[in-house]
């Protein structure tokens, strides 16, 4: 006998839907194999908007379907981890009953098309992330890339770009503490604009974005439903082709920091009230993954109606509202009864909340129109189906010859190589951000300890002893050489710049930028750079708590470098006491280096910079030696015997100590150091081996510092002297040397970028000159 | 001493106000929101920096309509002291409780960073506890910090010592390179007629602890709280 179930109205197509035909489900992105699947889950023909759902869901930017099989791979647990991957964001505990929800996010394709907005509202969403976990955010940082300066479009894209992160974080009022940004032609069709914020809460207040509860109400809240960004999921999975962009604009949302700042207290006062068991922001896919997720997630589901959701305009379809992605909007989940005061709460904040559906048991996503079922799907095989790939990857014969190839010519120049160190100079990749964090708020809130420019930001945790450190690393150059390497590499520099900031690397958010994982070359890269980074986050025990993953990353068919963002957070227990700036603090102050230096320049700006290339091996990884290095830098500050610590990164040595002597540019010390090494010069100089750090104690401290660095087993060396203010800066090997006024070395390194910026010929827009 | 701290939506500096009131010791902060009618029981009243509104058409343009700004201006005639800071100053200014206008900075850039200002005048009840001539160094974060007053206004202001702070270099000279935004005069602050209400572009709240870098913003509240002593003796 065939068993009793209930009849459920099966969802009708609805008048003016198009057609399902192979050409729209195409269009759709969704592939044979997952059309059939589909129809498996179904047990018939998709109406058009089950059509959209499924598109957005298992989108690869909601679903991670060419990356969940490798994301497995990654060590998600430790001791202090409260909340790993799988929602809004990740939460760590800190100790005091507090905890940090902390994650990143990509805004790239929306921001290679309307670089304002895409990358505000990229701000906007990682805003959202974190109080919708119930923590009030209090750090930003951002990790950016683009081509080369040369380009007038690639300086309209920066501009706009920082304005949008600026004025977006500007308003809601949380300090950009730090990040990075890296220019090679390589980005230049696809931008990386990666968002990173960090939240504070009380344990105890930490909520999840989980609908449960039968006959709870599903609220709408915030900012009203419009026709802006529908399909934004789907379009971030696509490549771009250069006539995209118009085409394409609509499709990226607009964001409103206003809205985003009431939404915020708002959020947090709902959480705080008690009324509601769940929230989520409505994100990529809108109100489609928010509901669906929550409903997944609190194992029940959920009927949304469609006439009740808060619209912009008339006349929206059902396919319009489930896959709009207006911004600064949220979906609660409000204990029944509690309605009322849940919008007494948003009326507060002069926002909005309606009742637009309940959680119900029957684990299905079911959406009606007017009480027409229009939509009728099982939840968990929505957004839990998605299939999942194993692709093949190759290694491309490209990279392969460009690492094996002899770069001993390029190692010959000895004697006086100050005109190279000018050269390098004019390098955006080696000189100051200020141009850009300058238009970032960084102190709003009166808990930055360290600002953008340094080594990592800090920022202290008010009615606590403790600080949290952190920062965004990447080099995509040595993860295009060797994307295991690579990985590896950014894991060490972000755990390194954690260290010298005085902080303990305690947990990782990743983002993953890559191109066409359909494509065997760019899923080796993918596959090894989630290797190198696992391995590294086991040994530094600094497990990943969640992030994101950009793919399609390809403009015409040309793909970006692999660029796995590692967003990285350390606990400083005393942050008054363990602070450390990478800026010299003394005249006369003893200048040491910890760790060895090597013949490496792979990989390096100095290759790009004076010859154009992108070639070598990268910096090798000795993660074992990386590891005692930073126990060692982490306990002379903690022992108070070092006044700076900078770790040794782009443009090698030479640019580790510049940095220190110039600091933020309030103070341009001298620099006096002699290497004894008898390695080529210009790998003492510029080249970029991974495991160094340059610190500065005082001289009577010296003693000390040998004596700690040698029983930690790190190799350490007395490298010279800070010198006074406007000295020159002084720097010798056996075989070369570099000697240059620091007056002369302080405006190029503070002047280049502004001077890239304010060139004056036309910026097109998309190709296009703009007529006033 | 009670001081009133302005909550608008988009303020996004009220906390850090309240938190430096409370740091500093000897005022007890209220916050204010922009719906209330009435103070209440205040001895000073303190308007935050942020984004009033989301400053949509002009930076304080919508503040000045909003009920508690009745009640300031109240306050202000009666001669209470009211502290205006970016957004607060802006809002002074659209309110009329100040005079002039701050346009966009000259470069058309949002500016942050820590800068220098020179006390011009101790005369006030902000400053009292400074050396004349001595140089802060205060955060400033603005995208419209640049003052601009009618060539009256501005000899107004320099005859009548009310120009408080001005950007200068760290050994306090005047130069077109350290003011930030193009301001008139390179005024970073100033006072009303009648000395009791100050709108100034750095923010004093976040230069008073060590750990924030400066501690040059104390001044402000020192002053400020010896005044409300003496008032009150």
């Amino acid at each position: 006998m065939t068993p009793v179930t209930e009849v459920t109205d099966i969802p009708q197509p609805r008048q003016g839907d198009p057609e399902i035909t192979p050409e729209l489900v195409a269009e759709h992105g969704l592939s044979e194999e997952e059309y059939e699947r589909v129809l498996g889950i179904l047990g018939r023909t998709p109406t058009f908007t089950e059509l959209g759902i499924f598109s957005a869901m298992w989108s690869e930017h909601c679903g991670y379907k060419n990356s969940k099989r490798l994301l497995r791979l990654l060590p998600t647990e430790a001791p202090w981890v409260i909340q790993g991957p799988g929602e809004n964001a990740g939460v760590i505990d800190v100790g005091d009953g507090l905890a940090i929800a902390f994650k990143i996010e990509s805004h790239n394709h929306p921001s290679a098309v309307e670089p304002y907005q895409g990358a505000a509202t990229g701000v906007g969403g990682i805003l959202r992330d974190i109080f919708t976990m119930g923590a009030r955010p209090i750090a930003v940082l951002d990790s950016l890339r683009f081509g080369d300066l040369d380009s007038g479009r690639v300086r309209y894209l920066l501009a706009g770009v920082v304005k949008g992160i600026g004025d977006y974080g500007n308003c809601v009022g949380i300090p950009n503490i730090g990040g990075e940004v890296f220019f090679d032609r390589a980005y230049e069709g696809n931008p990386l604009v990666n968002a990173m914020a960090i939240g504070l809460m009380k344990r105890e207040e930490l909520i999840l974005g989980e609908a449960t509860g039968v006959g709870n109400t599903l609220m709408a809240v915030g900012a009203r439903t419009g026709r802006d960004g529908i399909h934004g999921a789907t379009f971030a999975s696509e490549e771009l082709s250069e006539d995209a962009d118009e085409a394409s604009r609509p499709r990226v949302q607009v964001g409103d920091p206003f809205t985003e700042k009431l939404l915020l207290e708002a959020s947090l006062e709902l959480i705080r009230s008690g009324h509601i068991v769940g929230i989520q922001d409505m994100g990529a896919a809108g109100l489609t993954s928010s509901a669906s997720e929550m409903a997944g997630r609190g194992g029940s589901g959920v009927v949304l109606e469609m006439a009740d959701v808060p619209v912009r305009e008339e006349g929206m379809t059902p396919y319009e509202i489930l896959l709009s992605e207006s911004q600064e909007r949220m979906l609660v989940v409000a204990e029944r009864g509690k309605e009322h005061e849940v919008r007494k709460i948003l009326e507060k904040w002069e926002l909005e909340a309606e009742p637009v559906g309940e959680v119900t048991d029957d684990g299905r996503f079911r959406i009606l129109e007017h009480g027409a079922v229009v939509a009728d799907i099982p939840a968990l095989p929505l957004t839990d189906g998605c299939p999942t790939y194993e692709r093949e990857g190759i290694e491309g014969e490209e990279v392969k010859a460009a690492r094996e190839m002899d770069l001993s010519s390029f190692l010959e120049p000895e004697g006086d190589l100050t005109p190279i160190f000018l050269e390098l100079l004019g390098s955006p990749n080696l000189t100051s951000k200020r141009w850009i964090y300058e238009q970032y708020d960084t102190t709003v809130r009166t808990g930055t300890v360290i600002r953008p420019g340094g080594d990592a930001g800090v920022i202290r945790l008010r009615g606590t002893k403790k600080g949290i450190a952190a920062t965004t690393d990447c080099n995509g150059r040595y993860c295009w050489l060797d994307p295991r390497e690579g990985a590896k590499a950014a894991v060490a520099e972000a755990a390194r710049n954690v260290v010298c900031a005085g902080a303990l690397p305690t947990a990782v958010t990743n983002n993953l930028n890559f191109g066409n994982p359909l494509k065997p070359h760019i899923y080796h890269q993918l596959r090894e750079a989630v290797l190198g980074m696992a391995e590294a986050c086991s040994l530094f025990e600094t497990p990943v708590t969640g992030g994101n993953v950009s793919l399609f990353n390809e403009t015409d068919g040309v793909a970006i470098y692999p660029t796995p963002v590692i967003g990285m957070v350390g606990i400083l227990d005393d942050v008054e006491a363990h602070a450390t700036s990478s800026a010299f603090q003394a005249q006369g102050d003893v200048i040491l280096l910890l760790g060895e230096n090597r013949e490496e320049i792979g990989g390096s700006e100095y290759l790009y910079r004076t010859q154009g290339m992108v070639a070598g091996k990268p910096p090798v990884v000795d993660l074992l030696a990386e590891r005692r290095l930073q126990h060692g830098v982490l306990g002379l500050i903690q022992r108070g015997l070092i006044r700076s610590a900078h770790d040794c990164a782009e443009g090698g040595l030479a640019f580790a100590l510049l940095e220190s002597a110039l600091g933020d540019g309030s103070q341009a010390f001298g620099v006096d150091v002699e290497l004894h090494d008898r390695l080529a010069p210009v790998a003492l100089f510029f080249g970029e081996t991974t495991g160094r750090v340059v610190v500065s104690c005082a001289p009577e401290d010296e003693a000390d510092v040998l004596e700690a660095a040698r029983g930690f087993g790190i190799p350490v060396r007395v490298l010279g002297h800070v010198t006074a203010p406007d000295g020159a800066f002084s720097m010798r090997t056996p075989r070369g040397s570099l000697q240059i006024e620091m007056s002369a070395l302080a405006e190029r390194y503070f002047g280049t970028l502004p001077a890239l910026m304010e060139r004056t010929e036309p910026a097109p827009e998309a190709g296009v000159q703009e007529e006033f | 001493m009670k001081v009133a701290v302005l909550t608008f939506p988009g303020s996004n500096c009220d906390y850090d106000c309240y938190q430096a009131l409370k740091t500093l010791g000897g005022f007890e902060p209220e916050f204010r929101w922009h719906r209330d009618r009435e103070l209440g029981d205040v001895d000073a009243v303190m308007i935050p920096g942020g984004f009033s509104y989301g400053d949509y058409l002009r930076p304080g343009a919508i503040a000045r309509f909003s009920p508690i700004l009745e009640a300031v201006g109240e306050f202000a005639r009666a001669g209470g002291p009211v502290v205006g800071i970016c957004n607060g100053f802006q809002v002074l200014c659209e309110a009329g409780l100040l005079p002039g206008a701050l346009l966009r900075n000259e470069s058309l850039r949002f500016r942050s960073f820590p800068v220098h200002i020179r006390v011009e005048t101790t005369r006030t009840p902000f400053t009292s506890t400074y050396e004349k001539g001595r140089v802060l160094q205060i955060p400033i974060a603005h995208g419209d910090g640049n003052y601009h007053a009618t060539p009256e206004t501005l000899a107004e202001l320099e005859g009548e010592d009310r120009i408080v702070f001005r950007y200068c270099t760290p050994k306090g000279a005047l130069s077109p390179e350290a003011n930030p935004n193009g301001s008139a005069h390179h005024i970073a602050g100033i006072l009303n007629e009648t000395r009791n209400v100050l709108g100034m572009m750095p923010h004093p709240e976040r230069a008073v602890e060590d750990i924030l870098g400066s501690t040059d913003g104390t001044g402000l509240f020192t002053s400020l709280r010896a005044h409300l002593q003496g008032a009150a003796a």
